[in-house]
């Protein structure tokens, strides 16, 4: 198994590379939200706060439980 | 739809990947000079590299009816051997003379030392001089801010046609300062450490499409060349037109390319034909 040194070095780019693309995808709608005038609708709007709760327990340090388990819960809301 | 790959490191890739570009519609593609992975030692490693990529490659390319044009330079991971960069730049002439080269590139900075800006001068100086096109290769990860403001504060202080340079591999902290002293500027699209197809066609959206080169560069590392045709997809998928897709991945390398005059493919546009009755 890997150490902690190997966990981070193995995987940091592409945690790096998914980490990017979820701000890309908040910005791309802040963006379509500034064009068109007009937030999302109810259904993409649930959607969103579920990304912005998964993003808010990636913040958590010590968490109750495993993270993956609690997102998964999150985005079993919708 | 006609594509162009404008930053591709043919010698790192298969002939496989040349018969599955030209099956999706890549009609050419441009190779800058590359580390190779490890420090050249002789210039004449480096003679033999440019004759490779501006002999060789092109025909190894037109089997599969892509055109493929090349640049040369030292790259600036091995710029630390001053006395090697000078003994190699005395032999870009020669090459600059060939039909297929386009210019000098990728020069630029890696670390941003002062034997790299050094290097990166003298390699534009003499593109400059002998009206050479530029392609400026920019820093990875946590270097690019530093590194790509370095190379616009060293080209601020030579003589320099900007419409002549591309600064590649900029990213969204970088893509503005590069366009407002009116370079031309590249994404480039690897798997994971650099621009990713959904982050370039939002960069698009947001700067528009003028002077801008979208590429996948595509060598020995972790890459993949069909990066390029998942933007042109994820462009198209959010209702951009076809001609909008074919200006950016065709028409723009052409603009920008088409500088230099070897580089004779022209800008395209689709027409519907209006068919009498019959």
């Amino acid at each position: 198994m890997l150490s902690p040194d190997q966990v981070v070095e193995a995987y940091f780019l592409e945690a790096r590379h998914q980490l990017l693309e979820v701000a890309a995808l908040l910005d791309r709608h802040d963006a379509a939200v500034a064009r068109e005038g007009r937030g999302a609708g109810p259904a993409a709007a649930a959607k969103l706060a579920v990304l912005r709760q998964a993003i808010a327990a990636l913040g958590d340090d010590r968490p109750v439980q495993e993270r993956t388990v609690a997102l998964l819960e999150i985005f079993a809301r919708i | 739809m006609q594509i162009i790959q404008p930053h591709y490191h043919a010698i790192a890739r298969t002939a496989q990947d040349y018969e599955r570009m030209a099956m999706s519609g890549v009609v050419a593609v441009a190779e800058p000079a590359f580390w190779a992975g490890f420090d050249r030692l002789y210039p004449e490693t480096f003679i033999d590299y440019f004759r490779q990529i501006s002999e060789f490659e092109p025909t190894r390319a037109a089997q599969y009816g892509i055109r493929h044009f090349c640049w040369v330079a030292v790259n600036p991971k091995e710029a630390e051997n001053p006395t090697l960069t000078r003994e190699v730049l005395k032999h870009f002439p020669e090459f600059f003379a060939k039909p297929t080269v386009l210019g000098v590139g990728e020069t630029g900075l890696h670390k941003a030392t002062k034997n790299e800006c050094e290097s990166l001068e003298a390699h534009v100086e003499l593109a400059m001089k002998h009206g050479q096109l530029v392609l400026i290769h920019t820093p990875h990860l946590a270097d690019k801010a530093h590194g790509t403001k370095k190379v616009l504060e060293v080209l601020a202080g030579m003589k320099v046609d900007p419409e002549r340079i591309w600064i590649d591999h900029v990213e969204e902290q970088t893509i503005r300062p590069c366009l407002d002293a009116g370079y031309w500027v590249g994404f480039t699209l690897y798997p994971i450490t650099k621009c990713s197809p959904k982050r370039a066609v939002d960069m698009l959206e947001k700067y528009g499409t003028e002077k801008i080169l979208v590429n996948s560069s595509a060598d020995w590392g972790p890459s993949d060349p069909f990066t390029l045709q998942e933007c042109i997809l994820e462009f198209r998928r959010r209702g951009h037109s076809l001609q909008e897709a074919i200006e950016v991945f065709h028409n723009n390398p052409c603009r920008f390319l088409g500088q230099n005059p070897k580089f004779d493919i022209k800008p395209i546009r689709v027409e519907t034909l209006v068919e009498a009755a019959t």
